[in-house]
């Protein structure tokens, strides 16, 4: 199974990207990080952490489920619903400008269904899109304004993230799936 | 068995991911997530893996119900609940689908909780309240509801007066049936609704004291409790006069008294149930005055209980007759956290329902 | 016509013949029993080995619904469902409508039964005027028409007084009164017996006590009266306690169980389908203590028949709500199999006594001819077939109605022949009895 990310890697893309985040918006004002579970919600939390560091000020974090949002629901006469988890935004959404945090950009349907998801909590002045790993395949026309490393890959393969947090390592690995 | 809050364990979601042109799979591990359990990681020894989906296409009662089930329903409606504390409190998960309410029996409560919590998830839904239509002229059960099947609803939600109702119906129709209360047998959703509550207060269900008290012969609520706690490892205990305990109560796993001190000696929960002014036209019981005498939770009775004790009440209440106003307006009342999460409650169940197995008719 | 009935099992207990005997058959009577008879012209019948030939099997309580219930079944279709069920006779209850509680309807069911020409029609008249349980019926009329016992049937009688009195009236003509027992009090509006199985399921219950003080009453009564009571459909042990007692005690009490009752529990609420309206009757299904000991019954002599209850219901009316649908199901073309392989089979009994309990007994209730192979005696004949199997098909039952639990059950057990006056009106193209 080829690590096509290490732990080392993985930090030093985070570091850059909150680099990135800081010179793009000219400072944290009015920033909000908002993860996608499950996985993007501790990837947002390093980012805020790593801010922090830069700049010295805190970045509200949110974790939105978006499986209610999902245009796959309901579509399948067999098969379980997926878990339901709380999406849990403390702070008004209102006029911030909001980061979306998921762990692997593909098809961009979870990222319209956060789109979906985000403006019934408000209206945010804007939506940027923060991925860990971008493997291309785009279905829908959306675009990542911060990539920790773009991943060409195959329809047949499977890019999967593990993180200290749930996983107890981090590292970023490519599969082949088998029979498809 | 421990019930824990959140999600117990890992694993995957077997075949919805799997869908043509469905390519997210990334976001679907059932891993525990968030700051409450990031030391929940691992299934807790003896526990079962987690499961996802509710076995059958309807919910008819709570006896069939599996305690995974009872948890994942659960667990489900906390997710659920949030969302009503949104500006826009609605998702898009059953747009499209159509649920009709067919209601046998008068009710505000338990038809308006259905009704918010399928609009919040953004279902069409009509609800029908029979005592204006059909049956009144002559129309049998299964033909009112073959009728309103031909008109394809998602799922029908039905509450009559007669035992079984919801059984009837499942065998014909290719609806998904949820039973919203048969005349004395089930009214799953409010014992769920009822161990949500409970939860919420006490963060567990196991091995608490749970008091219930009235009128338990002919409380459909009742039933479902006895199923749903004992199921999640409650200690529970019944009273009432001994003319309305049902026979043999005691095999279904409750202590059973007609001392309400014993009862409610050192209760966690204490529930109650409404006594209907007609019991006493079948002798039940002399007078409802000497029923709130005997049974009738006052403040008194209620200091035997534990200090942090809770009082619940399915509604609607009969004011000092099973229940002291001070007690049901007092500061260990749940009674109108039950009503809230009734909605959160139903829309998990719909939810669960909508996905369910391919529907067929019975024979 | 002469017809021999050759080298079959022959069991009459009231003769005290349990053996290899040879029946012969002239016009509508038995004219010999014996061995080695001759065949004199008669057509010989070989009986296979494995059948077994008794008198005709009498059903001393049925429900034929006509008139005014035709719908459900009729006297035509009744009586061929009661000869595809091996009975040569059966006694009709008067709660039809109108209630049989008139010459004039007593007549109108004679004449529908002569006009079918199947089984044998005893009708049961009423004991009180309308079943109303106020005043008696004219019970005088109501024998010459043809009424051999009395009942409210559907009702139980409704006072220990009118009890008293119908006692003493209808024993100046040697009837019967059956009586239906249930406290209407206890009952209330019960629909399942009172138990564990009806509280779970959340159904009103009938305690086995509804049954047992009304049956206590009536042991009284017909101890005072000198009467004789017949107690229907038996089914709490507590009532079989009282019969015993009044047995002891010389008073003159007979009962009757239905087939449903030693084979079901009230389990069957819940299983193999919850609220299944086929399995709702009264008096209900009872717990399993109750439906052993109407076994223990029927082995000691306690229980002096069985009887089906054969209470048709349309369709329609069984698929409602549980709580809304009649009482009753279909037995007659089941009552055979379900004594075979539950009693018979099952070690209770031997086929001696079933005879009794569904032949001998009958006819000397009801004191009608029958319950015997005595020369002289009508001719009517059960052939059974104790070892053939038999898979239940409500679907194809000869009765109107289909109304029974027992659909899709194999038993071990069933009818050969039905033959009535001499005639064979049924013959079970499976029994491979050459019999025209």
């Amino acid at each position: 199974m080829p690590v096509v990310m290490d732990a080392d890697r993985i930090a030093r893309a985070l570091t850059r990207i909150a680099h990135e985040i800081v010179e793009r918006n000219k400072g944290v004002d009015s920033l909000a990080l908002v993860g996608i579970r499950t996985r993007g919600v501790p990837l947002a939390r390093r980012v805020a952490r790593a801010l922090k560091e830069i700049t010295g000020d805190e970045v509200p974090t949110g974790a939105l489920d978006i499986t209610l949002y999902r245009d796959d629901l309901m579509r399948h006469a067999v098969g379980p619903q997926p878990v339901v988890r709380r999406t849990e935004i403390a702070f008004s959404i209102d006029s911030r400008k909001i980061i979306l945090v998921d762990d692997v950009l593909y098809t961009g349907r979870t990222i319209r269904a956060a789109l979906d998801a985000l403006i019934d909590f408000g209206r945010p002045r804007a939506i940027q899109l923060l991925a860990l790993v971008d493997r291309g395949h785009r279905e829908l026309p959306i675009k990542p304004d911060y990539v920790g490393k773009n991943l060409p890959t195959s329809v047949s393969e499977s890019v999967q993230v593990r993180l200290q947090e749930i996983d107890g390592q981090d590292e970023v690995i490519v599969q082949q799936e088998a029979g498809v | 068995m421990s019930v824990t809050t959140r999600d117990p364990g890992r694993g995957s979601i077997p075949g919805r991911d799997a869908g043509p042109g469905i390519r997210d799979p990334q976001n679907e591990s059932v891993v525990a997530d968030g700051p409450r359990n990031s030391g929940d990681r691992t299934p807790a020894p003896g526990s079962r893996a987690p499961i996802v989906a509710l076995r059958a296409k309807d919910l008819l009662g709570i006896e069939p119900l599996t305690p995974e089930e009872i948890v994942l329903i659960l667990d489900t409606a906390e997710a659920m609940k949030e969302i009503g504390s949104r500006p826009i409190k609605k998702v898009p998960a059953l747009r499209g689908k159509t649920v009709v309410n067919l209601f046998f029996e008068p009710s505000t409560r338990t038809r308006t909780s259905f009704e918010i919590a399928e609009k919040r998830l953004s279902a069409d839904t009509l609800s029908i309240a029979i005592a204006s239509s059909s049956v009144v002229k002559g129309e049998t059960l299964a033909d009112t509801a073959l009728n309103i099947e031909a008109m394809q609803p998602d799922m029908i939600v039905v509450r009559h007066a007669s035992s079984g109702a919801g059984h009837l119906l499942a065998r014909i129709c290719r609806s998904a049936i949820i039973n919203a209360g048969d005349g004395m047998h089930e009214h799953p959703t409010q014992a769920l609704l009822d161990a949500f509550t409970i939860r919420e207060r006490k963060q567990r269900i196991t091995g608490l004291k749970v008091a219930i008290v009235g009128d338990l012969l002919h409380s459909r609520v009742l039933r479902s409790n006895i199923h749903l706690l004992t199921k999640l490892g409650a200690d529970v205990w019944v009273c009432g006069p001994p003319t309305l305990i049902p026979a043999d109560v005691t095999r279904l796993g409750v202590h059973a008294t007609s001392r309400v001190d014993e009862a409610v000696a050192g209760a966690d929960v204490v529930m109650l149930l409404r006594i209907q002014l007609e019991r006493m036209q079948g002798a039940f019981f002399p007078s409802l005055r000497e029923y709130f005498n005997v049974f009738g939770m006052t403040e008194a009775r209620l200091r035997l209980a534990k200090p942090d004790v809770i009082i619940m009440h399915p509604g609607p209440m009969n004011r000092g007759v099973e229940i002291a106003s001070e007690v049901a307006d007092g500061p260990y009342s749940v009674i109108l956290d039950q009503v809230a999460n009734g909605v959160a409650v139903r829309m998990a169940v719909l939810y669960l329902l909508a996905g369910g197995a391919e529907n067929e008719a019975a024979a | 016509m002469k017809r021999l009935l050759k080298g079959g099992r022959v069991v009459d207990p009231a003769n005290g013949l349990d053996g290899t005997f040879d029946v012969l058959l002239v016009g509508d009577r038995i004219a010999k029993v014996g061995r080695g008879l001759p065949v004199d012209g008669a057509d010989v019948v070989e009986i296979p080995a494995g059948l077994v030939v008794c008198p005709g099997f009498i059903d001393m309580h049925v429900h034929l619904r006509e008139p005014g219930q035709e719908h459900k079944e009729t006297v035509a279709s009744g009586t061929a469902s009661a000869i595809a069920g091996g009975f040569t006779a059966v006694a009709c209850m008067p709660n039809t409508d109108p209630i049989n509680d008139d010459a004039n309807v007593t007549t109108y069911i004679v004449d529908k039964a002569k006009a079918a020409g199947l089984a044998r029609v005893y009708p049961i008249g009423a004991v009180s005027r309308g079943s109303k349980g106020e005043l008696l019926a004219d019970i005088a009329e109501l024998k010459a028409a043809g009424c051999v016992a009395l009942s409210d049937d559907g009702r139980p009688v409704a006072t220990a007084l009118l009890m008293r009195r119908a006692l003493e009236y209808a024993g100046m003509f040697g009837m019967p009164v059956i009586d239906h027992c249930e406290d209407p009090s206890l009952k209330g509006d019960g629909v399942a017996h009172e138990g564990y199985q009806a509280a779970t399921l959340g159904l009103r219950g009938i305690p086995g006590a509804a049954e047992a003080v009304m049956v206590e009453r009536d042991v009284l009564m017909s101890e005072i009266t000198g009467g004789y009571v017949h107690i229907a459909h038996l089914s709490a042990r507590a009532s079989l306690r009282a019969v015993r007692k009044g047995k002891e005690a010389g008073v003159r009490v007979t009962c009757e169980v239905t087939p449903h009752h030693f084979t079901l529990t009230d389990e069957s609420l819940a299983s193999p389908v919850a609220y299944d309206t086929n399995v709702k009757m009264n008096p209900p299904l009872r717990e399993a203590a109750d439906r052993d000991a109407m076994i223990e019954g029927i082995r000691d002599g306690s229980v002096d028949a069985i009887a089906t209850d054969h209470a048709p219901h349309h369709y329609d009316e069984k698929q409602v709500e549980f709580d809304r649908a009649p009482f009753g199901i279909v037995g007659l073309e089941t009552a055979v199999s379900l004594a075979l392989d539950r009693l018979v089979h099952a070690g209770a009994i031997g086929l001696p006594r079933l005879v009794e309990l569904m032949s001998v007994n009958p006819a000397r209730i009801l004191r009608v001819p029958g319950g015997s192979l005595t020369e002289g005696a009508p001719a009517d004949v059960t052939i059974v077939a104790p070892d053939l199997g038999v898979r239940v098909d409500a679907a194809r039952l000869k009765s109107r109605s289909k109304n029974t639990p027992f659909d899709g059950w194999e038993l071990r057990g069933g009818v050969a022949a039905t033959i009535v006056g001499g005639r064979p009106l049924f013959v079970n193209p499976e029994a491979r009895l050459d019999l025209r």
